[in-house]
């Protein structure tokens, strides 16, 4: 498979209260695989969406993305485009579908010409022929009824339906890659299931990569085909889905499962990682889990890097060099 | 465009709003087509003898100084206020919101720049700034005066409209246009500008009652529309010198502003509950 994105040392600050930046995320990398979908897992804060939105340069200011990261598509170099050149990339390279559909859609357009606004932005076509598009658009996504859904307003429509739209604007312009910022947090779980249905259909047929962003581990099982588990800015275990899913081995990967309910096996009381995440601006030093961490010992006080742990998996703890471990 | 005509129908359901809407349209339909109608042609000077008549049949609200049928002249009037507070409106408030789009959208130097003149403008008193102009100027065609109206009002719409982009900037929507790749101007014109609809309504609806009185008060110091053409705030002025002795020639155009004036701030308060509910 060949690579279509690359994202290398991401570092992204933000002015701090006390003067200086801290940084939300700090040195963030991984890399997508056409036809490939990788999940960024971690719990709100941890910096997911905010690595969603610096792929597009969308960082809101004052945040900024530091010098010394790279995100490359295809080769290009994101980070040095501006202008036009980097409206080009947006939507027509990477396709995004943001979290909340409520709000995502504007309320005084017609769904139809949303969709419509993404086809002309990159295509030039005609007004009629984009409302040809946005109808398959429609249809694609499994819009019922989706002719006279052409024509309604975002108010007029259920969450799934509202949800369904957005997925038909982010495919409006055929982008290679598919960026899906929790795109069923907001939904029913009956609704969830469909959407993720539409969105894996449309994975295969348009042969698009996807980086699935979520706090859902459910969610990524048999969908994501590999699985990053983000904390405090950074990756902190990589891994096949199968593999991570089999063999948990970060400490923080294993509270995130333990904190999962079963359905099968003998009832147990949840056992939830002790503590909360802290904020970006007070992280500790060495291995940022370490004060959560009932596995923290002596070499946690240094920060450690991504370190191998078996075939396509690593993890940021120094527990992988120890013998007899994970 | 939902909203907007939702706002309109409440407004319309709010007495004061349809009592002012049918009244500004009354007096618009008069501006109109009063004048075609008026067997005295306005700026004709009627036999030596007809001046300061009271109002009775003939003259209906008396005639002036000069002999002038006082109705004719403030019906007449009714165009030349409107006229000029219409299209001075019109020009304000389209600055003012290209100028609060563009301040509040790009933000950053533009935004700081933008800005500190509006400040600048707002601390010179709007009338001071137009006596300025105008008494620079020996005598003023119609248009340069609204030009000069036109061009002295968008401070405060400026403000506004960049408050209300900087709420709509944050908004989901104008991100994931963004995200699609909308050119900056598209996101201005239609995703910006379309939200920004109902607080200008209310701005404009609001600005024709100061700009109606504005220039009322110009005229009155001789500065605003010249004489002959008809203006209220030019008749008050002629009036002056017989006040005792013909009263209604000043009363009737005084009259005429009082309520114009009031029916677009009625419709424009009822207006702006409209749009904003929690400002009532």
């Amino acid at each position: 498979m060949s690579r279509v994105l690359d994202v290398e040392n991401l570092r992204i600050s933000f002015p701090s209260p006390n003067g200086g930046r801290f940084f939300a995320v700090d040195g963030l990398g991984f890399t997508l695989d056409r036809g490939e979908t990788l999940a960024l897992v971690g719990e709100s804060g941890c910096g997911k969406s905010l690595t969603s939105l610096a792929l597009l340069r969308l960082v809101p200011p004052p945040g900024r993305i530091e010098s010394g990261s790279a995100i490359r598509l295809d080769g290009t170099d994101v980070l040095a485009l501006e202008g036009e050149a980097l409206r080009r990339i947006r939507g027509r390279r990477i396709g995004m579908i943001f979290q909340d559909p409520m709000t995502s859609l504007n309320p005084v357009f017609t769904v139809g010409n949303q969709i419509a606004e993404g086809i002309r932005a990159h295509f030039p076509v005609s007004r009629a022929e984009a409302r040809d598009r946005s109808l398959r658009l429609l249809q694609e996504v499994g819009m019922p009824d989706p002719a006279a859904r052409l024509d309604a307003y975002p108010h007029q429509l259920s969450g799934g339906m509202r949800q369904r739209v957005m997925i038909a604007i982010a495919l409006a312009a055929e982008p290679e890659i598919l960026v899906a910022d929790e795109p069923t947090t907001a939904l029913d779980v009956t609704v969830q299931a469909q959407i993720l249905e539409v969105l894996d259909r449309l994975r295969d047929s348009h042969g698009m990569a996807v980086l699935l962003i979520t706090h859902d581990l459910g969610i990524v099982a048999g969908r994501a085909d590999r699985v990053a588990v983000m904390y405090a800015g950074q990756i902190v275990e990589e891994a096949p889905t199968a593999r991570l899913f089999a063999q948990p081995s970060h400490p923080y990967t294993q509270g995130l499962f333990a904190s999962v309910p079963r359905i099968t096996g003998p009832v147990r009381r949840l056992n939830p990682i002790g503590g909360s995440v802290p904020p970006a601006t007070a992280w500790p030093a060495g291995c940022r889990f370490r004060p959560r961490c009932p596995k923290a010992f002596a070499r946690s006080e240094t920060m450690p890097p991504l370190l191998p742990v078996g075939p396509g998996h690593r993890m940021r703890c120094w527990l992988a060099e120890e013998p007899g471990s994970p | 465009m939902t909203a907007l005509a939702e706002a309109l129908r409440a407004a319309w359901r709010d007495p004061r709003g349809r009592t002012g809407a049918i009244l500004l349209a009354l007096i618009a339909g008069i501006a109109l087509i009063g004048p075609a109608l008026l067997p005295d042609p306005a700026l004709q000077v009627d036999p030596v003898g007809a001046a300061n008549l009271p109002p009775g049949p003939g003259h209906w609200l008396g005639s002036d100084a000069l002999s002038r049928d006082v109705l004719s002249r403030v019906v007449s009037g009714a165009r030349v206020s409107l006229a000029v507070s219409l299209v001075a409106v019109l020009l304000s408030v389209t600055l003012g919101a290209m100028v609060g789009l563009v301040s509040g959208y790009l933000g950053g130097a533009v935004d700081a720049g933008l800005m500190r003149l509006v400040d600048a403008a707002l601390a010179i008193p709007r009338l001071f700034l137009l006596l300025l102009v105008l008494a620079a100027a020996e005598r003023l065609a119609l248009p340069v005066l609204i030009l000069v109206i036109g061009t002295t009002g968008w401070f405060g719409t400026a403000r506004l409209v960049r408050a209300e982009v900087l709420r709509l900037r944050e908004e989901a929507y104008v991100r994931a246009a963004e995200a699609l790749g909308a050119e900056r101007r598209r996101v201005i014109f239609r995703h910006l500008l379309p939200n920004t609809l109902g607080p200008l309504l209310v701005a404009a609806t609001l600005g024709i009652g100061d700009v109606i009185l504005l220039e009322a008060g110009l005229s009155f110091l001789g500065l605003g529309v010249q004489p002959p053409t008809p203006s209220w705030g030019g008749m008050i002025l002629d009036a002056k010198p017989v006040l005792v002795a013909a009263p209604w020639a000043g009363i009737f155009p005084g009259l005429a502003i009082v309520v114009t004036v009031l029916s677009a701030n009625l419709f424009g308060d009822a207006l702006r509950d409209a749009v904003d509910p929690r400002g009532a």
